[in-house]
């Protein structure tokens, strides 16, 4: 039996529940007192759930009767902006401090199907804006390699809680790169799928066409595993795609054709141990028996200026519905107008608002077909490009290979004063939602600053619905990079 | 330039209270952001024609409807203020 069992992988945990040689229970108790005692430093999570042994308790009965299933009494964090009937959801933001959430997201209910045991709900910028979690209402999370860094966002505190033994995996969301950039800064896996692959139902949404929930792991096999409890066609998500697309033949390919658009992974403001990191790792990957060619993608370094334009419209219209009026808090006025923008005022931190004035100007009359309309025309210029960078029949590749982000983890207050540094760090990752593919960030070694040893991680991209390729990819890089225990 | 009676109108149209040193910020950070988005404009190709897939109806059946009721009490009470079974606002006209 291992010494430290929140060390565990979910396959080794499970493993050993199945065999009899830990229950539940203990492995429960071991992460809760690991949560619980690292907590104060890192602030990973916004509450730890008073019934988790409970659930670990019923986990250990199912086994008992005789159940087997790969997540049965797993400890897990969840995001706070994915529903758990019954628990607090806030999005960190004080707008909805004190809502408790009056359904289950549909991912919840097939963790809970499956057995998973969730130990608590984690930090996010508020409403998963941001790349640090510096804009949670409740305060910044802190990257466990190094408590001055952050541990990116805008799901850092499910990243923190897996890198640091908190949880042995956690659900995120990613809109722009808000599963795989903290992945890459905290040293884990963090896995976002095709868009349309989980249900959406129950998370609270920022931009419609952009939005995906994901795991984070520290193997890629247990994303893997996370990957196919989660995924499936869900009624109450029309954008949900139908489970035929899951049911193609794939071919299962071991030695993959990874293309590198070498003008944008090489590209101005990405660090140079980044670049050096990302070159080692391609020629592992060559000596694994894959191929590595260059590519290119024309429209690709729009990608970031067509993201800023469309997530703030969609955001600022999906955030209409925080008005005091159905759930949340209100702050009253004089008039229902003053009850809608006291509410907003006072609810919303400083970069919400910021997003949702900046959606509402690109929608504005005057201004939408030079903002809005024109993103969107471009947007299907960079899918197309993908398209053809993925077209076998015409010499093109099985995966596309980039780092997850320019920089390892930053300097918690280095970026917060100016936006716009602050949303650069998502260059890497917002053509993967822009197309709705999926992506994965892997972790690749370290770089060093101040004497510390900061996370790197790899970017792989694969066509729709071909996370398999992704996670072969993801594999060969583990064993060439060495797990990151 | 955002003019400051615009971002006093954006400010309105979010329904965003906020303080007049704040719109000048907010003004600045969104110049600054815009300056940097307006780079799509330089982007001269057209978007590839778009031909629709195969159809398929995204909204689920009416079948299985709930009991009317079944849910009224669990969403009410995450309202913040109700007058029984409706949820209560400021006189809208």
């Amino acid at each position: 039996m291992a010494n430290d069992l929140t060390k565990l992988t979910i396959a080794e945990a499970s493993e050993l529940l199945n065999d009899g040689e830990i229950s539940s229970r203990e492995l429960t108790e071991a992460v809760l007192a690991s949560a619980t005692h690292q907590n104060g430093d890192l602030n990973a999570y916004l509450e730890i759930f008073d019934d988790a042994l409970a659930s670990a308790d019923e986990a250990d009965a199912r086994r008992r009767a005789g159940e087997r299933a790969p997540l049965l009494g797993i400890p897990l964090a969840i995001k706070d902006n994915i529903l758990i009937e019954g628990k607090r959801a806030t999005s960190a933001s004080k707008i909805l401090e004190n809502y408790i959430a009056t359904y289950d997201a549909t991912a919840i209910q097939k963790l809970k199907a499956a057995g998973a045991v969730f130990i608590g709900r984690t930090n996010m910028d508020e409403f998963a804006m941001g790349g640090s979690t510096e804009n949670s209402a409740f305060g910044t999370t802190k990257n466990p390699h190094d408590t001055t860094r952050v541990p990116g966002g805008s799901s850092g505190g499910s990243a923190a809680a897996v890198a640091a033994h908190m949880a042995l995996g956690a659900l995120g969301s990613d809109t722009g790169g808000s599963i795989r950039q903290p992945a890459s800064f905290c040293g884990v896996v963090g896995l976002k799928p095709t868009y349309g692959a989980i249900s959406r139902s129950g998370l609270m949404a920022m931009a419609s066409s952009l939005d995906q929930i994901g795991p984070f792991t520290r193997t890629v096999a247990d994303a893997e595993i996370l990957f196919n409890v989660l995924k499936g066609n869900d009624p109450l998500d029309s954008t949900s795609a139908p489970d035929s697309v899951w049911s193609d033949k794939k071919i299962e390919k071991k030695k993959l054709r990874i293309g590198v658009p070498e003008d944008f992974a090489f590209g101005k403001g990405v660090d140079k141990d980044v670049v050096e990191n990302f070159k080692k790792s391609m020629e592992a990957l060559a000596q694994e028996g894959h191929e590595i060619v260059p590519i290119k993608l024309a429209h690709i370094t729009h990608s970031l200026a067509v993201y800023y334009i469309l997530m703030p419209a969609e955001a600022s219209t999906n955030l209409a519905r925080f008005d005091g009026v159905r759930f949340g808090a209100l702050k009253e006025g004089a008039t229902l107008f003053d009850d809608y923008a006291q509410t907003r005022g006072a609810g919303f931190g400083r970069e919400v608002r910021r997003r949702i004035m900046l959606g509402a100007y690109v929608l504005s009359s005057g201004y939408y077909d030079a903002y809005y309309h024109k993103a969107t025309s471009v947007r299907a210029l960079i899918e197309e490009d993908f398209k053809q960078a993925f077209d076998l029949s015409a010499d093109g590749v099985d995966i596309i290979a980039t780092p997850t982000s320019p920089t390892p983890a930053f300097k918690i207050g280095e970026k917060s004063a100016d936006p716009l540094q602050m949303y650069l760090a998502d260059i890497f990752t917002v053509p993967a939602n822009l197309a709705g593919i999926p992506g994965i960030s892997v972790p690749s070694g370290t770089a060093q600053r101040d004497g510390r040893d900061l996370p790197l991680g790899i970017q792989f991209l694969a066509p729709h619905f071909r996370e398999d390729l992704l996670f072969v990819a993801g594999r060969s890089l583990e064993s060439v990079a060495g797990r990151n225990a | 330039m955002i003019k400051k009676e615009d971002m006093e109108k954006l400010a309105q149209l979010s329904r965003v209270a906020v303080s007049s040193e704040e719109l000048e910020v907010l003004k600045n950070d969104l110049e600054s952001i815009l300056g940097y988005v307006s780079e799509i404009q330089s982007v001269s190709e057209e978007a590839p024609e778009r031909t629709a897939g195969s159809l398929r109806n995204v909204m689920r059946d009416d079948a299985n409807a709930h009991e009317s009721g079944t849910f009224t009490k669990k969403i009410l009470g995450a309202a913040p203020r109700t007058d029984g079974d409706y949820i209560k606002v400021k006189q809208v006209l």
